[in-house]
């Protein structure tokens, strides 16, 4: 049996009945990293002897009778936000290079109860700002389907991992498409659950209101599998939903029979790929010859959601991200490189008043030059960006015109969505405007790379659930995402639309043709 | 809406951002071209709507007021830059608090 | 609102004042370490009070619950709806790089709380703006002595729960100021909320204080008023500090005043901090940019909802406040004012003691006297608390039982009450070995005649006027019986006086 081609159902099932050992499975999977993940670089961080041992040890039990988890000897790769307390967590960020939380996140404390084998971190977005993964301070991810391409981001290493079979199952972040954009052009399966459904424990904030853990995997069945285990009430985290979980891996057997999936126009306007427009189309009439009915609806406060996501998240990411000043953990800027003015005579240098040709800066205080200097340093230019714009838009005098503006769109974008789900069990649509686009295609003009997101925002805005999945596939055989976006907690019905979906077609069955 | 050199040296200061000249350039270009595009949400009305902080509709979470176990100081220090074993070290602040 | 008789003076001093207290809760506001005052550095604080990547809020029932008895008690409105927000700046002892604070939607508002001076001078009633919950910062500790370049940062206090008490600027005196803070401390120390020990820091001060000028010449209500720059007094270690921050503060804005003729509202309010040993307030450096803390709602937290039975449920749990139970020992006991304020400001548990003792003598003046001076007198010389003490009410009810009965005159019964404090022994013990016995008034007389044939000075002096040289006899009466009364000897002593020709 190759552990590679197995589900992770099936390698669940398989380890447990003793077909294969964790060991053969935990070092088949260990091995294709090594073989392929140079030229992809979906890893910030592997523990091959760690993998091994913990392999060997639910081995062990198995043979001794003892109890195992639901997730035995499955391997995982973890995205670098997520805390791990036996390896760095680093966020893609020389600000926190090298960095040990000394605790795990509640998501990696539940899958270590459940037995599954952590493999290592995944490369990402610096501190989960992006749709490329080309804003990681340690390099980029090369897409599996071709090499010159992005795999999406932010969680473009968790996605390129499973893609290219290097773990059956990455856990990602999702805060305006990070996880669903990825898996859509990776063609890999990813879910964005309800805001709160997961908990954020761990999680290293990037938007506190929009951020959500999620699975991303070859297949719905294996996501409902996986979120069994993180699913469900974190007392130590408030906005952590009480909702019961259900037995999701149990609900997918139903047919669609009388599901209404919602079909948004304006979706398919000239900003989307005609290649990509085509494989979402099919998809619909997929899901209609398997018994679903296809409505419109209209998301009218939709074409506003990148405008309202780029402001309400800045503004919460730059309050997360003060606490990297160098003062406590992570990069801290060596002494004594600028200039000190006298403490109360005048501070940086006046801009626009001759700013030193040196670029040398004047600081108030040690202190404030520490500051400055160490998250200048550490941070990279995209979560300087948003840094500066959230400070912007949460500033005095700015505030009501921003940031509470944006809070009033979102209640619009979520209004919107429930007079939709009225109507409608589902809305369908795309996921991404393009395929995998080349890497450096977008990274000199910053709104060219923010516009990615266009699909998916509008489900973290309005905090409800949403899942990507391979529909196809362009001429040039790169992947072609279809999203489902459902009610809150819906995330029952969203993974039995994907399963049924994925039992009648086969596009992610597909694989990458990889050096082996 | 464009925004001045100085008002971006203002709110990297506020960021505690250490910006060079051609960053503050490079910077005061950038943030204009997206401030003037998130300001279309200036079309949408919005005077009667209730800003939405959270998605959620959850209240009243709380936990008891039961002792957990804290870290050791060599785990709180452990990712400290600098530290004397006791304490973080952060370069003198002298006579003056954070807050106003 | 003002009681005191309008004076002549050339201004009026305005004073309001913000003070933080810690509340005393088991654990933090967010997390579950302690908040026990004293411990090494860094021993109490984990990754959510250390703010490290990942780490999230969780708001602690007690101490909300806390805060809530603290604003009733303060006769402030509570919110139905509240929420919290954060409030962003960078500094060392603020690990986050923001405090979780409250903003517009306080939990509560528009109290009120009096004081009223026991002897008269003035009382006030002082308005509370808002009581807001949020967490305390860190510390940091520079020691310029050691002259290294760096501060050494302990996050044990960060994370503490911590209710911040805004007034409207009803003050009137630095005394008024002092003695608020007072009657704010006894109530928050009755009703269990915090313990208010500055020294701790469990309570901290910050003053706003500016002059009204009257510029007519005198302080009446007509007339256009001048108003010196507001002046924010921070750095005071104690109550008295407070007071004399402000004596000297008022004074020196008047010098100014008189010097520049400066009105408020030209510049941002000014800081000064009180320097105790040097006995002035001097001027903080002006921040390089204004605070814009860019207060946004804290994400990471849901709001809170207090319904009317809540409410009403703290109420029913809250304890009678200092207030009430002055008026209610006046009323029930027929004490007066002033010792109704000396025993509640002993704290609920000796209020109780004396209930109970009064209960059973039957009458609260007596009762109150022998709190005064003998119970508080002795417990205050030998130290601890009222339940450490080692008489109990059924004991000094015994004694005070058996004067009325006339066993013994009340100075006997307070050297019985200091045996039995001293020895431990009960008081039919004492009573007995201390040779007690009603001395009869023959008994007495007799007596008396020896005393005054052994003092022909003292009778004379009595015969020539002096009655109450007859007093000088008491020694020697209590000295050949130690159960003589003292008065009873005396009038004795001047009746046979008097008699004799």
């Amino acid at each position: 049996m190759q552990p590679l081609e197995l589900s992770a159902v099936d390698l669940v099932a398989a380890i447990r009945q003793g077909d294969v050992s964790a060991v053969r499975v935990a070092e088949a999977f260990l091995d294709r990293i090594t073989s392929v993940d140079g030229a992809i670089h979906a890893f910030l961080h592997v523990d091959r002897e760690a993998a091994i041992a913990r392999a060997a040890d639910i081995d062990a039990r198995r043979k001794a009778g003892k109890p195992l988890g639901a997730l035995a000897g499955l391997p995982v790769a973890v995205k670098d936000a997520l805390c791990t307390a036996d390896q760095p967590t680093t966020c893609a960020s020389r600000m926190l290079a090298g960095f040990r939380p000394p605790y795990d996140a509640e998501v990696v404390a539940r899958l270590r109860r459940a037995d599954a084998v952590l493999v290592g971190k995944t490369n990402m977005d610096e501190f989960a700002m992006g749709g490329s993964n080309e804003n990681s301070a340690f390099g980029p991810v090369h897409n599996p389907w071709d090499l010159a391409r992005a795999p999406g981001g932010s969680s473009g290493g968790s996605a390129a991992c499973v893609a290219a079979d290097m773990a059956p199952v990455a856990i990602g972040s999702d805060t305006g498409g990070s996880i669903r954009q990825p898996a859509g052009l990776c063609g890999i399966t990813g879910l964005k659950p309800t805001y709160g459904r997961v908990s954020r424990r761990g999680l290293v904030a990037f938007a506190s209101s929009l951020d959500q853990i999620g699975p991303m995997t070859r297949s719905a069945a294996d996501a409902a599998l996986v979120m069994e285990a993180i699913a469900g009430h974190d007392p130590g985290d408030s906005t952590s939903l009480r909702a019961e979980v259900p037995p999701y891996a149990s609900l997918l057997e139903q047919p669609l029979t009388g599901l209404r999936i919602g079909r948004v126009a304006e979706h398919f306007g000239p900003g989307l790929d005609p290649e990509v427009a085509h494989g979402v189309e099919e998809a619909f009439a997929a899901f209609k010859a398997a018994g679903a009915t296809i409505h419109d609806v209209e998301l009218p406060h939709a074409k506003y959601g990148i405008a309202t996501y780029y402001l309400v998240a800045p503004c919460e990411a730059s309050s997360n991200l003060a606490r990297y000043d160098g003062a406590h953990y992570g990069h801290r800027a060596e002494p004594g490189k600028g200039h000190r003015a006298e403490p109360g005579k005048g501070h940086r240098a006046e801009p626009g008043k001759g700013h030193p040709a040196d670029g040398v800066m004047t600081f108030e205080s040690p202190l404030v030059e520490m500051y400055c200097r160490s998250r200048a340093e550490g941070f990279g230019p995209e979560v300087k960006r948003r840094i500066m714009l959230g400070t912007y838009a949460l500033s005095s005098g700015y505030y009501d015109a921003y940031y509470a503006k944006a809070l009033r769109v979102r209640r619009l974008i979520r209004q919107d969505y429930l007079d939709a789900f009225r109507g409608v069990d589902l809305i369908g649509g795309p996921v991404s405007p393009t395929p995998a686009f080349p890497l450096g295609e977008k990274t000199s003009d910053p709104l060219a790379m923010y516009l990615v997101d266009m699909y998916t925002v509008g489900t973290n805005l309005a905090g409800i659930g949403g899942i990507s999945f391979p529909c196809g596939f362009t001429k040039g055989g790169l992947p072609i995402g279809f999203q489902l976006q459902g009610p809150a907690l819906s995330e029952p019905l969203l993974l039995r639309a994907a399963d049924r979906y994925q039992r009648l077609t086969d596009w992610h069955r597909r694989r990458p043709k990889l050096p082996a | 809406m464009a925004l001045s050199r100085q008002d971006v040296a203002k709110v990297g200061l506020l960021a505690r951002l250490a910006l060079s000249g051609d960053d503050l350039d490079r910077m005061t270009g950038e943030l204009s071209k997206i401030v003037g595009f998130v300001s279309q949400l200036e079309e949408l009305d919005t005077a009667d709507v209730v800003p939405l902080a959270h998605p959620l509709d959850t209240q009243n979470v709380f936990r008891d007021d039961e002792p957990a176990a804290s870290l050791t100081t060599a785990e709180a220090l452990q990712s400290a830059p600098r530290h004397d074993g006791a304490c973080f070290l952060v370069p003198a602040v002298l006579g003056e608090s954070g807050a106003a | 609102m003002t009681t005191s008789t309008a004076t002549a003076a050339p201004f009026m001093t305005v004073i309001g004042l913000e003070v933080h207290v810690q509340l005393l809760t088991r654990t933090k506001l967010f997390c579950g370490c302690s908040t026990k005052f004293g411990a090494p550095p860094n021993t109490q604080v984990c990754p959510t009070c250390l703010g490290l990547p990942g780490s999230l809020p969780v708001m602690n029932r007690h101490a909300f619950d806390l805060a809530v008895r603290a604003a009733l008690a303060l006769d402030c409105t509570i919110a139905s709806f509240t929420k919290w927000d954060r409030k962003n700046y960078f500094y060392p002892d603020l690990p986050k790089g923001y405090q979780i604070s409250q903003y517009d939607l306080p939990f509560s508002s528009d109290g009120c709380l009096e004081v009223v001076d026991p002897k008269g001078a003035f009382s006030r009633k002082v308005g509370i703006i808002r009581v807001h919950l949020e967490e305390d910062a860190g510390k940091s500790m520079h020691d310029e002595a050691a002259g290294t370049a760096d501060t050494r940062i302990d996050l044990n206090r960060a994370g503490t729960p911590l209710c911040e008490i805004v007034t409207q600027p009803d003050l009137r005196s630095p005394q008024e100021a002092r003695a608020w803070l007072n009657e704010l401390k006894l109530l928050l120390v009755y009703l269990g909320v915090s313990d208010c020990n500055m020294q701790e820091g469990s309570l901290r001060v910050d003053a706003n204080v500016n002059l009204h000028i009257p510029l007519d010449g005198t302080a009446g209500a007509d007339g256009r008023v001048a108003k010196t720059p507001i002046v924010e007094i921070k750095n005071m270690n104690s109550f008295r500090s407070v007071e004399r921050a402000l004596t000297y503060e008022a004074a020196r804005q008047w010098e100014e005043w008189q010097a520049t003729k400066e009105e408020m509202g030209k510049r941002p309010k000014q800081t000064r901090g009180w320097d105790d040993p040097a006995g002035v307030t001097r001027a903080q450096r002006q921040k390089e940019e204004s605070s814009d803390y860019r207060y946004f709602p804290e994400p990471d937290l849901v709001p809170v909802t207090v319904t009317a039975d809540d409410v009403a449920a703290a109420r029913a749990a809250m304890g009678v406040p200092p207030t009430e139970l002055r008026r209610s020992l006046e009323a029930t006991w027929k004490i007066s004012a002033y010792d109704a304020d000396v025993l509640v400001n002993q704290g609920r548990d000796l209020v109780a003691w004396f209930e109970d003792l009064a209960t059973r003598v039957g009458e609260g003046k007596v009762a109150s006297n022998w709190m005064q001076q003998d119970v508080l007198r002795t417990l205050n010389e030998r130290g601890g608390t009222i339940a450490e003490f080692p008489v109990g009410p059924e004991q000094v009810a015994d004694i005070i039982g058996r004067i009325a009965q006339g066993d013994f005159d009340t100075s006997r019964g307070r050297e019985i009450f200091a045996e039995v404090l001293a020895s431990g022994r009960s008081v039919a013990d004492v009573v007995a070995s201390m040779g007690i016995a009603a001395v009869s008034d023959d008994d007495l007389i007799a007596l008396c005649r020896e005393l005054l044939a052994a003092n022909p000075k003292i009778v004379a002096d009595v015969k020539g006027g002096k009655e109450q040289a007859a007093a000088g006899l008491i020694g020697q009466a209590k000295k050949k019986n130690p159960n003589a009364n003292p008065g009873r000897v005396r009038q004795i002593c001047v009746d046979l006086i008097k008699a004799m020709e």
